[in-house]
């Protein structure tokens, strides 16, 4: 099996095993999330020997170039020499120039970077900060329209990096942003597919990117978007979707509620269940989906089973980083 | 003279029956356990690698591939009965598309000469 060394020690790889898990076999730490290939935390640079195709195939054309790779997604098939990445070749310093709490538990950031960033909406970014904790995160700025970056940040109970944005980061000051990475992304040529969004909490943000991105590119069908919260004070865009509803006659927004009584123009229940059973047949629908894993799944699932293609299905869960 | 897969209407074929074939065998609860993971979309393509084969199509496929793929579900009781549920949904698949019942015969044969492989027999 091949040697992967790191920091100038050889650590032999086992049958089948990525370089990551042969780095966390050994206890190495090195920065990683989703271990599917998507957040890109666990990019690292090849110095020697050859990363696997497979590892390099969602990264940046220069990126490739430059030799780096995904830990989680390559098995090496000869000896190689790898260390961290280099900061100037996958981090742009980007510089707070909002910071605004849009609910009890969700803060808007606004940033603008030295060198312009290119991102379709629905991207996201991964933020690293000075102690080096790394996390991605949606951008919800349509580039078209909107000066700045944004990205919506919820305040999680476990959360080390949105309890230090929330309490230690602030306007004026600068943070690493590597990036854009993702998929889920609004697809242009087919304008008049109706568009079902579903998404919880703070799975919002790539949501609205992609709403205004299509409605910006002259998309005709209807869009009907739930968002899922448990209580009416995190429905943190309600004035902002409700205003986009008025204004353009195919869009659809549904605030719906699962953890307390509801009253007036909002749904009871949780937005997947909500969204499946007002609209059983998806055969055509072009669907996405953002949030919790456990609703992505499922609801990923039950969309396919209510005839969406699987292909026109374009998920973005949440990873929640192991410690 | 044309393959099968050529006949059947090659890749576009395959696109076509992949979602149909997917969506039957995950309502299936007698076998959907053995299909369901945390990603979907690898399952998909995965179902779409087998339909390529079985419709004749180019792949890599080889027995001891298969073994291997299989061996943790096997362990977990994947049996002659399950193999057969897919079989069905496979026939039923085409039929749904109109494939002539002579090429659904070949598919079948294709798809038959891997249970040995799959069942870990």
């Amino acid at each position: 099996m091949p040697n992967i060394t790191y920091q100038g020690k050889a650590y032999p790889s086992q049958a089948d095993e990525t370089v990551l898990d042969a780095l966390r076999r050994n206890a190495v730490p090195v920065p990683f999330s989703c271990r599917a290939g998507s957040c890109h935390s666990c990019m690292l640079l090849c110095q020697e020997g050859g990363a696997t195709e497979r590892s390099q195939k969602d990264l940046k054309p220069a990126l490739k170039k430059l030799n780096y790779f995904l830990a989680c997604q390559c098995v090496p098939e000869k000896d190689m020499t790898i260390s961290l990445p280099n900061d100037e070749d996958v981090y742009v310093s980007a510089h707070c120039v909002e910071k605004k709490q849009l609910s009890p538990t969700v803060w808007r950031f606004r940033f603008d970077t030295a060198v312009p960033m290119h991102y379709h909406a629905g991207q996201f970014v991964n933020l690293k900060n000075e102690m080096g904790w790394l996390r991605s995160y949606s951008l919800s700025s349509l580039p078209t329209e909107d000066e700045h970056l944004e990205i919506q940040v919820r305040r999680m109970p476990q959360g080390q990096m949105s309890h230090w944005l929330v309490d230690d980061f602030d306007v004026g000051m600068h943070i690493e942003l590597g990036g854009p990475n993702g998929h889920c992304i609004y697809t242009d040529g087919e304008p008049e597919k109706p568009i079902l969004m579903v998404g919880t909490g703070t799975g919002l943000a790539p949501l609205i990117g992609i709403l205004r991105d299509g409605l910006h590119q002259g998309h005709s069908g209807p869009i009907h978007l739930y968002h899922g919260v448990r209580t009416a004070d995190e429905l943190y865009l309600h004035d902002t979707l409700s205003e986009l509803a008025e204004q353009n006659s195919n869009v659809h927004y549904y605030a719906c509620i699962s953890g307390e009584d509801v009253t007036g123009e909002v749904e009871a229940g949780r937005a997947a269940d909500v969204a499946m059973s007002e609209h059983p047949d998806l055969k055509g629908w072009r669907i996405f989906l953002c949030g919790a894993p456990e609703m992505v799944k499922a609801m990923r699932k039950n969309a396919f089973l209510a005839g969406a293609s699987m292909p026109e299905i374009s998920a973005d869960a949440f990873t929640v980083p192991e410690h | 003279m044309s393959t099968l897969f050529e006949k059947i209407g090659g890749e576009a074929a395959v696109d076509a029956a992949v979602d149909i074939f997917y969506r039957k065998v995950l309502s299936d609860d007698s076998i959907s356990h053995f299909f369901e993971t945390t990603d979907m979309e690898a399952q998909h393509a995965k179902q779409k690698s087998f339909l390529t084969m079985a419709f004749g199509g180019p792949n890599n496929y080889t027995g001891t591939d298969m073994r291997a793929a299989h061996a943790p579900l096997v362990a977990k009781g994947l049996n002659e009965s399950h193999f057969n549920a897919v079989a069905g949904h496979l026939q039923a698949t085409l039929e749904e598309l109109n494939v002539p019942a002579e090429l659904i015969a070949e598919v079948m044969a294709i798809a038959g000469s891997t249970k040995d492989d799959v069942l870990g027999l």
